[in-house]
């Protein structure tokens, strides 16, 4: 199924899910349509067992899949948007803050902090797609930004778990410079000779795929996670044509040389370990490297 | 130079454009009679000077976007040619092909030799198509990121203009990693050991704009925009209708003065009045002086200092509240 069409349906389902989340005990699956039930889909870590369909899950949820358990320290907790521009479309954006905050019980669109994998220390950001969509404005761009200044400082990996519907137009420019701020502060890891991990979840587009997101030394995508920079529907209306099947799924970009693995979740802690592991255990990386410039 | 005659004017500068075309005939037939007509066109050009003001004081963001996107505007190629003594232009990113949205090359001031880059829109419909209307594929930022490169290893100054929609937003652009390739040059560029200076001199469109933008100095021309979509595109998302671009423009905050108020730009470039295309070779001689003292100032720190502030201006972007 294409991301539109994945979206079309998919958006839907999450939402009728939303609703009525006491009583409801059972979703559809946007890959195959089969009755999956909650308890099932909370043991089988939110995959569906008949089509290894990823749904989302919440930022909790990632903490208690890779941290080792009372490993988790948030970090950056008290920074929240304010509205620099004074935005209004149909809706005031501090109007959109309030409602987000409501919804997610987060001050923004990802939560950073430290914590062990297998006993490794990393320093991690796990975006939230339920805050306005996972976009990134002021308050994403500094809380990467000191998360990866955080892992300089310990000497430890850095890990981002992307989702996010690109960059926030309500901040507009300022949103825009949050690309470059992170993408900056990753040139810095690169000099102390800190590596940096990318997951790419469902779905990552825009400004977030156009910075760390894709830059991470190894690049990890969730099974049938779509990414891109353009969205499909302006791509679309661009070349007027459908797009094909599969265009900027996970499997797509790896063929295309963009992902280095796909990984299910249920064997993203160990494989995450082991790259870590990989990545630190040749060398001491608590001594700082010489700068490269 | 192109051939201007059947470029359009924008209809809030006709009334200046028209006056100024009666001071000319005016001036045409009087020496043709033999008259003087000194006090009349001394007269109508103290008009004109009043409502250039009257109208270019109070633009609002809807008209500069049309100045930012004017046919008439000075390009990348026009400011190479205007800007620097000596030009040679280098292509292709050594890995697909050669991307014509932007253009690069070798150019000198006097004995002061840098690196230029910019995003290169065309004039019209044939020139555009060449040019896909300035919105680069990945091999146009990865052959911007091979210069940027080779200057670094010959310790020379990159000189970047930014004038784009944006990034191509297409299969092949997306096959070939159209994010990645943005992504890379931002942090790249952060780490580039010599000195780099932006001119928005356009259209700044979303990231394919800032993936020629993180520099030293970076400087919004006055009539330029830069924004994190283009205004057509916030519309028909948050809006869902293409013509509301101009009420996106105006919430977007676009101005080369919001910028600056956002703390997103070092500075504005004063345009002449009427605009930068009403004198392009006034903007580039702007430019030019520009450039000649930044790349002073620029070279006289060690390169750490260079890019350890370099770091700390984006680093210092965004406004949030910290409890
Ligand atoms: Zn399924």
């Amino acid at each position: 199924m294409s991301w539109l069409n994945q979206a079309k349906k998919g958006i839907k389902s999450l939402t009728e899910q939303k609703k009525d989340v006491p009583e409801k005990l059972w979703s559809k699956c946007p890959g195959c349509g089969e009755v999956l039930y909650h308890k099932e889909l909370e043991r089988n870590m939110w995959v569906c067992t008949g089509c290894n369909h990823h749904l989302r899950i919440s930022t909790d949820y990632y903490i208690k899949l890779l941290a080792d358990e009372n490993s988790w320290h948030e970090t950056h907790k008290g920074i929240r948007s304010k509205d620099p521009l004074g935005f209004k479309d149909s809706k005031k954006y501090s109007d959109r803050i309030a409602a987000s905050e409501k919804k997610t019980g987060r001050n923004d669109a990802i939560v950073t902090g430290r914590c062990e994998i297998n006993k490794l220390p990393v320093c991690i950001g796990i975006m939230d797609f339920d805050f306005m969509g996972g976009s990134m404005g002021s308050v994403v761009g500094e809380k990467i930004a000191r998360m990866l200044q955080d892992a300089v400082k310990n000497r430890e990996v850095a890990i981002i778990i992307s989702r996010s519907g690109g960059a926030r137009m309500q901040e507009s420019l300022l949103s825009l410079m949050q690309m470059a701020k992170t993408s900056a502060m990753l040139n810095r890891l690169r000099e102390e000779g800190i590596p940096y991990i990318s997951i790419l979840t469902n779905p990552t587009y825009g400004g977030v795929t156009a910075s760390y997101s894709t830059l991470g030394d190894v690049i990890i995508a969730e099974p049938g996670a779509f990414v891109g920079f353009a969205g499909p529907r302006v791509i679309e209306q661009t070349i007027n044509a459908e797009l094909p099947e599969g265009f900027q799924s996970a499997e797509f970009l790896m063929d295309h040389g963009m992902v280095d693995m796909i990984v299910s979740r249920k064997h993203l802690r160990d494989k995450l370990s082991d790259t870590i592991s990989w990545m630190v255990d040749g060398r001491d990386i608590s001594v700082q490297q010489p700068l490269r410039a | 130079m192109m051939d201007f005659k059947k470029t359009p004017w924008l209809d809030f500068e006709k009334p200046i454009v028209e006056l100024e075309e009666r001071i000319r005939t005016l001036e045409d037939s009087a020496s043709l009679r033999g008259l003087d007509v000194s006090e009349e066109v001394s007269k109508l050009k103290t008009q004109v000077s009043k409502l250039s003001k009257d109208i270019f004081d109070n633009l609002d963001p809807w008209q500069r976007v049309q100045l930012a996107r004017h046919p008439r505007r000075p390009t990348t190629n026009d400011y190479i040619g205007l800007v620097f003594d000596k030009f040679q232009e280098l292509h292709g990113d050594r890995a697909f092909r050669d991307d014509a949205a932007i253009v690069g090359g070798m150019a000198w001031i006097d004995d002061l030799a840098v690196m230029v880059i910019g995003h290169q829109k065309g004039r019209d419909t044939k020139s555009n198509i060449f040019r896909n209307f300035g919105m680069a594929n990945p091999e146009g930022y990865r052959k911007a990121l091979r210069l940027m490169r080779m200057a670094a290893r010959s310790g020379r100054p990159v000189v970047t203009f930014i004038d784009t929609p944006g990034a191509y937003p297409g299969i092949g652009a997306e096959e070939r990693g159209q994010g990645e390739a943005i992504a890379r040059n931002l942090r790249e560029m952060a780490g580039m050991p010599i000195p780099i200076i932006v001119f928005v001199n356009g259209e700044g469109g979303s990231g394919g704009a800032l993936a020629l933008g993180v520099g030293d100095k970076v400087y919004m021309l006055e009539n330029s925009i830069y924004s994190v979509i283009s205004p057509e595109g916030c519309a028909a998302i948050l809006w869902r209708d293409r013509a509301k671009a101009a009420d996106a423009a105006n919430a977007m905050k676009i101005t080369a003065e919001d910028a600056l108020r956002l703390g997103a730009i070092d500075d504005i470039l004063t345009e002449p009045v009427g605009g930068a295309h009403r004198n392009h070779a006034a903007t580039a001689a702007t430019i030019r002086e520009t450039i000649i003292r930044d790349v002073a100032e620029l070279t006289s720190t060690t390169t750490r200092d260079l890019l350890d502030k370099r770091l700390d201006k984006f680093l210092s972007m965004g406004i949030f509240d910290e409890d």
